[in-house]
């Protein structure tokens, strides 16, 4: 018996219960579709935050005082004092992984321009700040590594600082503003970057050079954080152990004390939220393979009453010379042809779904290829799978038993 | 001499219910040869349904020996057993059994759907040619609801003769059509015989027996008489003697 034959017949057998079939599908429909429209969230919000980590700079590793912040509480980051600029200093030294890295020392206070002022906060770093968090200047220029060595009172402001205290839309480079009473010379402006995946302004900034900062306005000999960037993305984790190993030796730990700081990559930060995209991914697949589950019960369920059904003529096949053989593939196509259709089905309106969540409800997604693959090949399976046991079960009907069944 | 299509010796057929045993088939041999026309008669229950089941290579004997076409049918596997009933056997029932919402013309292509020997072309057109054979050329798209009780049963009909069976089976076919209709049946049947196509007849009418060249009968599963008439009469003339309904 040659294959396209029994399509024909099972195509027949479907073409003649139009509704029943639909019914049928709509498990696998609904199953497929959600599948898909689910994967596509997933996607897109997963590289939603990668693009958006990725934009704060993605080979940026940091360097903070204390243990890690992740483990059990042992006092906040801030108090504590154990980075010092001697730390600095030895890992630009050492380092083969780092191209970039700066002492930062921060601290809030009020940015005063004549009667306007301003709640801001000052990052005192080097000139490399720049190059380690990807920022580019729209006008003016950056301070120099001359201007860290005198400690001058410049200073590079966001575009918040600048919309808050030079509202009349003066140009500010050139300007002099205060901060907490010392009075910069502001030197240039930074590009805008609006607010970074946490909802913090990353333009309510202001820079000076660390050296500044810390006699000037903080009057501290410590660091709170240093900031570096590794040579490229994928040499992220080792500059984190090239890093940990230089500070361990500089603080003279033992095997048996813990770091007293903590050293974090934005490769690790993404791959933190990834893993929590992931885990939500794979609950909503759950969630919609089992829909697709139930579908596949519905094929099996039909597949059953079909088979049910037309016992007779299952009979009159086996006596006009149908094989066993021959019945198994009828049914089995029968079964995988309303899965498969039921599969395109299910993706067409899975896509059509993901368009819409996409337009009207502005949830980044991301159509995966791979999960129209795994549908269909899932969809496929389904319809043998639970086709099977019907099919089998007709295949191994007597003919006269069938022949004779009402 | 003719050659013998069938030859059964001392077939025997049990059902077992229960703890029940009946005894359908008691043990009957005979032989057809090419060309016969065998009415099988006997009341209802003397076992003709199970003994043409058995011919048709439906069923299998609880003993004995059934030879087909020279080929014994006790050592063929299911498969096997399918192929025969493809290639030899042309099957007709009471009930016609035709299968619903499908055309004459499909429903007679059926057999040749499982013979992949037949390409597509070659099978719609031995199908046609089988219509035509049985008088409906101009209904070849008509489905079973469509088409009168005696209309169905000469697709039924066309659908056995359509694989060039060596016989046809026929199990009480004009057991649900009146008698009118019967005749035109049994004219048909007469004419494929004439033709060559060896007819096995069951049918508890004894005037449709008059049509046929040889008559069995079954009595509680026994042969109780084997009988050579030498008396055929012509379904068409007898057709035509029928009073006229329509007038
Ligand atoms: N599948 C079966 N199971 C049990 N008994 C059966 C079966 N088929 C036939 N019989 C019995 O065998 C006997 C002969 O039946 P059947 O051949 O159908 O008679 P006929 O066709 O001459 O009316 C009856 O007594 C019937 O009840
Ligand atoms: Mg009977």
């Amino acid at each position: 018996m040659r294959l396209l034959n029994l399509f024909k017949i099972a195509f027949k057998a479907i073409i003649l219960n139009k509704t029943r079939t639909l019914l049928t599908m709509l498990g696998i429909i609904i199953g497929v579709a959600s599948v898909i429209a689910m994967l596509a969230i997933g996607e897109g919000s997963k590289e939603s935050i990668r693009s958006t980590i990725s934009s704060m700079g993605s080979n940026m590793i940091t360097i903070r005082p204390g243990a890690d912040s992740r483990g059990p509480a042992r006092g906040s980051g801030g108090d504590v004092q154990t980075l010092v600029f001697k730390d600095y200093e030895e890992i630009k030294n050492n380092t083969k992984l780092i191209n970039y890295i700066t002492p930062v020392v921060n601290g809030g206070g009020q940015v005063i321009n004549g009667s306007n002022n301003w709640p801001s906060t000052i990052y005192g770093v080097n000139p490399d700040y720049l190059k380690i968090k990807v920022v580019d200047l729209q006008s003016g220029s950056m301070f120099t590594d001359n201007d860290v060595k005198t400690a001058s009172k410049v200073a590079l402001i966001g575009q918040t600082v600048v919309d808050n205290v030079f509202p009349d839309g003066r140009e500010p480079v050139g300007q002099m503003i205060r901060f907490n009473n010392i009075p910069f010379k502001v030197i240039g402006v930074l590009e805008e970057k609006g607010e970074n995946t946490f909802g913090q302004d990353q333009d309510d900034v202001v820079i000076a050079p660390y050296t500044t900062v810390q006699k000037r306005i903080l009057a501290i000999d410590y660091l709170n954080q240093i900031m570096a960037s590794a040579i490229s993305e994928d040499d992220a984790p080792d500059a984190v152990v090239e890093v940990t190993d230089i500070l361990r030796s500089q603080h003279k730990l033992s095997l048996a004390e813990e770091d007293d700081f903590s050293v974090r990559s934005m490769e690790e930060l993404i791959s933190t939220f990834s893993s929590t995209s992931e885990m939500l991914t794979i609950l909503l697949v759950a969630v919609a393979s089992i829909s697709l589950l139930i579908g596949g019960i519905g094929i099996m369920n039909i597949m059953y009453v079909s088979v049910k059904e037309r016992t007779k003529e299952i009979g009159l096949r086996m006596a006009v010379g149908g094989k066993g053989a021959d019945i198994l593939m009828q049914f089995l196509i029968e079964a995988i042809l309303i899965s498969l259709t039921g599969g395109l089905l299910g993706v067409i309106l899975g896509l059509g779904a993901t368009v819409f969540i996409e337009k009207f409800l502005n949830w980044p997604t991301s159509v995966a290829i791979y999960s129209i693959i795994v549908s269909f090949a899932v969809c496929a399976i389904t319809g043998i799978f639970f086709g099977w046991y019907p099919a089998r079960k007709a295949s191994a009907l007597d003919p006269i038993t069938a022949l004779r069944y009402e | 001499m003719n050659k013998e299509i069938i030859k059964i010796q001392d077939l025997k057929r049990e059902f077992t219910m229960g703890n029940e045993t009946v005894h359908a088939l008691k043990g009957i041999s005979f032989t057809i040869k090419e060309g016969e026309f065998v009415t099988i008669m006997g009341s209802s229950g003397s076992g003709k349904s199970t003994m043409l089941n058995i011919l048709g290579c439906l069923d299998q004997p609880t003993s004995g020996t059934y030879e087909i076409d020279n080929v014994s049918v006790k050592d063929l596997s299911r498969n096997e057993l399918a192929t025969i009933r493809n290639e030899k056997i042309g099957f007709i029932f009471q009930s016609y059994n035709l299968l619903a919402r499908t055309s004459a013309i499909e429903n007679v292509e059926l057999p040749l759907l499982y013979n992949s020997k037949v390409s597509t072309e070659e099978r719609r057109k031995r199908a046609i040619k089988a219509l035509k054979m049985v008088g409906l050329g101009d209904r070849l798209d008509h489905t079973p609801a469509q088409l009168s009780g005696g209309q169905q049963q000469r697709v039924a009909i066309a659908r056995s003769l359509v694989n060039n069976p060596v016989m046809i089976l026929a199990d009480e076919a004009t057991g649900n059509l009146d008698t009118k209709t019967s005749y035109e049946i049994m004219s048909l049947f007469q004419d494929l015989n004439k033709q060559g196509i060896t007819i096995t007849f069951v049918t508890h009418e004894p005037d449709i027996a008059t049509f046929s060249s040889r008559t069995v009968v079954l009595k509680d599963g026994n042969i109780i008489q084997d009988t050579i008439n030498n008396n055929i009469q012509s379904a068409a003339v007898e057709l035509a003697k029928l009073p006229n309904e329509n007038h």
